[in-house]
């Protein structure tokens, strides 16, 4: 038993029913162990089918899609020939985390009673044996209150918090075998490092074997010891961690492993552009106003930036941080409670009715998902046929022929306008959302997290693109990301938000070398790092000294989390704004020569 | 945001559901203004239909003087918001016998019938809703929503009428109009009631049941019931524990439409049934131009069709946890 591995699969097929009705082989002849103990990751990009096979583990097809093949996980197989059937193993021996926790825990119910409900589905014990067993589970994982915080609803508590509470799940009838679908992939970079090492902590220590589904090269380098490379349903290579990454066979892992670093493609940065669009001292939030002037949830306090003609800002932060609502308020989506927007000296008004045509024309906004921002119901030629109708009064055949330039400016055959967008990939729609904004002929292009929902490949083309139309156009870009290597491959300066506050602004090359804002350092501290071992087993991170302190709008807004926070300075007055060397400014009580020790 | 939240829990449903209920009784204020106006727009009133055609202007003029009907309409209005609030919706012009007494023989009838008819459709309705869902896409969904679908789609006349011919004429099953007799045995009321109950009950289960099917349907494509399922919780655990609790929202919405139709819709099944009714009730005030009777049926059925919006809006805060602890 010891001797022959715990998983094993045989030609395994998937067969869904394709879109015209035919049987449609996503899966082809993988093959692969996994030994007992030991976590094998399955990487590649979406539609690689790296989810399908994982599920088809749990003898589990989405959508009624039909598994073939051999696949036995200890002595449960497929068609339960070996006594036990894979089926009745999902929750038992067989445990899975889900992508989004947000999304996969019901919202209706408390979370204690999903965590411990495998147990009482297949009876491996009481209800009381089981609470106390998630709440040691909690404790294991971290997570705060562990006598306390299975009580409350899913909307209540953090996406990595939910995170580790679905581990916790997926833990409670101490299976032999997890299935972790990426994960991490929905949570910031800083959230990801302690959920990760939570993770690992918890299943070595159960002894379970694990199945690790991802896109990101650098998570997996951590978290497995096999690494089965994916393209299209078809296994391109599998080895273990370190031979694959130091020498990697397949060029589709080459071209992987590349993409997992974006190259820097910006352009030397110019001297001093004629300012193009200047943000003075902006504080917005949502909900009602008070009399002071201050929103009910209050976002952005006093930012402001300038951006130069055919210039690349990027904006980055957390989740929360507000650096999407820089782009609303900007794009005259929400009216801000206080300062300025001018674009080339005339200043905007607050909301988008209040602008002229021209006015709008000049700045465009291109959101993250492009599913949701582009009508399905409507062909690719139509979406920018009315952008050229609205802005340009263009008709007919010359709304044709630009729209055929707009598409070769994107790199799409002019055969795409007449396909719908639900008949695009993700890429070719990320393209089209582009292409809507570009047909306004802008000044600058709001862009939100516009690479973020696509895979590492894919990436890199739209970076290279959005490169090479401001080359060849002269558009500026403000360019919101979560991720500080997307950012550094494509802006001239950086603006790090922290809870809706600048604590650092400064160009590109400011950020290769420290000294940084304690918050900037945490940034990009946490990026995974394409090596095995770069995670370390606890936080590397240090403790925040005055963590015990709330935030206060009148203090520095990272104090809580703040390694380097003075008692006696940084709880008493708000932050200076300092000058580094490099150029930077920071808003921190340490000064440079603090912050680089 | 505690743990401990109990409290502030059932406040903030508290202040919800008062919401609600404050905004029903602004609609309720409303409606009667409506119902007012309207029924003062009908041609020719109550003093003409007393006296009939042959009627000299100033005798309907003198009639008119007594019956208090050429004060100005805002008067008449406050005059008659503030009795209906005291319980007295006032005399009925043609009957000459206060509209309380009149509602209040017919009130029980139209309650029994809507009662029986709503117990009877409601589990059907989930028994058809759920089976269909979970069977979506399949021979018995497909079978269901052609029998649904049908349903819908027959008028009730139709189904009342073939129901008479196949029950009443050919079987000689059951009687063909609907009179409950004083005291009456289990047997009798049943027989008494089976086909307008039968014949309401087709439109409710069908409409209530694709209601419950979609509901339930948008629920289980979402993700939790996919991690439920690979969780290993079994299809009826899934539909009860997991779905249902997510779908009640727009369930206990779709069934107040429903059961409010029950209520004040029943005029076709009143008349085919002889059933005396307050649907049919009302219909008789408006040839009557009987304004007090028509008015205060108008003001019932606003008022239950609000109540069971508001209980439903209740149950749909209570079942959400988000909602309940605003």
């Amino acid at each position: 038993m010891s001797l022959s591995p715990h998983v094993e699969v045989r030609n395994l097929a998937v067969t869904v029913r394709g879109p015209d009705g035919q049987p449609l082989r996503i899966i082809d002849d993988v093959s692969f162990d996994v030994a007992r103990g030991e976590v094998l990751a399955l990487i590649g990009e979406s539609g690689s089918g790296k989810t399908t096979i994982a599920l088809s583990l749990m003898g589990y097809g989405r959508g009624g899609a039909a598994i073939s093949g051999l696949i036995r996980v200890g002595d449960a197989t497929l068609d339960g020939a070996g006594g036990a059937s894979l089926a009745a193993q999902r929750g038992r021996r067989i445990t899975y985390v889900a992508q989004s926790a947000a999304a996969a825990f019901n919202p209706s119910r408390r979370v204690i009673d999903q965590v411990i409900e495998p147990a009482l589905i297949h009876r491996t014990e009481s209800a009381q044996a089981a609470r106390a067993r998630a709440i040691d589970l909690f404790r294991a994982l971290g997570l705060p209150g562990p006598e306390t915080i299975g009580s409350r609803y899913p909307h209540e508590l953090s996406g990595g918090q939910l995170q580790r509470l679905m581990a916790a799940m997926a833990l409670i009838t101490q299976p032999d075998l997890v299935i972790f679908d990426e994960p991490t992939t929905a949570l910031d970079v800083t959230t990801q490092v302690g959920v990760l090492q939570a993770f690992r902590r918890v299943v070595r220590q159960q002894g379970a074997t694990g199945v690790y589904v991802s896109h990101d090269l650098a998570v997996v380098a951590q978290m497995a010891d096999q690494i089965l490379v994916l393209n299209r349903g078809r296994v391109r290579e599998q080895n273990r961690v370190a031979a694959l990454l130091e020498a990697p066979a397949d060029d589709y892992t080459q071209l992987l492993i590349a993409a997992a670093h974006p190259v820097v493609k910006a352009q030397p940065i110019p001297a001093k552009p004629e300012p193009l669009l200047e943000i003075a001292g902006i504080s917005a939030g949502y909900g009602p106003i008070d009399r002071a002037g201050r929103p009910a949830y209050p976002v952005l306090s006093d930012v402001s930036l300038t951006i130069g003609r055919g210039a690349a800002v990027g904006v980055i932060g957390e989740s929360g941080s507000g650096k999407s609502t820089v782009a609303r308020v900007v794009a005259g989506l929400l009216a801000p409670v206080a300062g300025t927007i001018s674009l080339a000296g005339e200043t905007l008004a607050p909301t988008v009715s209040g602008r002229t045509r021209e006015q709008l024309r000049r700045v465009q906004i291109v959101f993250q998902n492009a599913d949701v921002a582009l009508n399905p119901a409507h062909s690719v030629g139509d979406i920018l046929g009315r952008v050229l109708r609205f802005y340009h009064d263009m008709h007919g055949a010359d709304a044709q022929r630009r729209v055929a330039e707009l598409l070769d400016l994107i790199r799409l055959p002019a055969t795409v306008a007449e396909r719908r967008c639900d008949e695009l990939s993700g890429g070719q729609k990320q393209r089209v959302n582009l292409a809507r904004a570009l047909a306004a002929d802008p000044d600058i292009i709001l862009c939100d997290e516009v690479t973020s929902a696509l895979d590492t490949v894919v990436r890199g083309a739209i970076l290279d693109l959005l490169a090479d139309l401001r080359r060849d156009l002269g558009v500026a870009y403000l360019f919101i990301s979560h991720d500080i290597a997307t950012v550094k491959a494509l802006c001239d300066e950086i603006v790090v938000l922290y809870k809706g506050t600048r604590v650092e602004s400064g160009r590109r090359d400011g950020y290769d070398t420290p000294p940084f804002h304690p918050y900037t350092d945490l940034l990009i501290g946490s990026v995974p790092e394409l090596r095995p071992g770069w995670l370390a087993d606890e936080s590397v991170q240090a403790a925040a000294p005055l963590a015990h302190l709330a935030e206060s709008p009148d203090l520095c807004r990272f104090l809580p989390r703040c390694p380097v926070a003075m008692a006696g300075r940084c709880d008493v007055a708000p932050p200076p704004l300092r000058e580094m060397s490099a150029g930077n400014m920071v808003l921190c009580h340490r000064t440079e020569a603090e912050l680089v020790g | 945001m505690s743990a401990a939240s109990t409290p502030s829990l059932w406040r903030g449903a508290g202040r919800l559901i008062g919401k609600r209920i404050g905004l029903a009784l602004v609609t309720l204020l409303l409606v009667s203004a409506v119902i007012f106006t309207i029924s003062g727009l009908l041609p020719g009133d109550a003093a003409q239909e007393v006296l009939g055609q042959g009627a000299t202007p100033e005798q309907v003029a003198a009639l008119r003087h007594e019956m208090g009907l050429d004060r100005p309409a805002p008067v008449r209005y406050a005059e008659w918001l503030g009795s209906i609030v005291a319980g007295d919706p006032g005399q009925s012009l043609v009957a000459n016998k206060p509209v309380a007494d009149i509602i209040s023989e017919r009130l029980p009838n139209t309650l029994t019938l809507a009662a029986l008819a709503a117990l009877v459709s409601v589990p059907f309705a989930f028994l058809i809703g759920i089976a269909s869902a979970v069977s979506r896409g399949r021979k018995l969904d497909r079978g269901i929503n052609v029998l649904t679908l049908s349903m819908v789609a027959l008028p009730e006349f139709l189904v009342a009428t073939i129901a008479v011919l196949i029950f009443a004429v050919e079987l000689l099953w059951l009687p063909s109009i609907t009179i409950v007799p004083k005291d009456p045995t289990f047997a009798q009321f049943a027989r008494a009631y089976a086909m307008p109950v039968m014949v309401l009950a087709v439109g409710v289960v069908a409409q209530l049941g694709r209601m419950i099917r979609a509901a339930i349907i948008a629920e289980l494509d979402r993700p939790y019931v996919e991690m439920a399922r690979l969780k290993g919780v079994g299809p009826q655990r899934l539909v009860f524990r997991h779905v249902l609790p997510n779908a009640i929202g727009p369930i206990v919405n779709a069934m107040a439409l429903s059961l409010s139709n029950l209520f004040g819709g029943a005029i076709i099944v009143e008349t085919i049934f002889n059933y005396p009714g307050l649907a049919s009730l009302m219909v008789n005030a408006v040839t009557s131009r009987d304004m007090p009777l028509l008015q205060a049926c108008a003001m019932i059925f606003c008022a239950t069709y609000l109540l069971l919006v508001l209980i439903a809006d209740t149950v749909a805060i209570l079942a959400n946890p988000r909602l309940r602890q605003v």
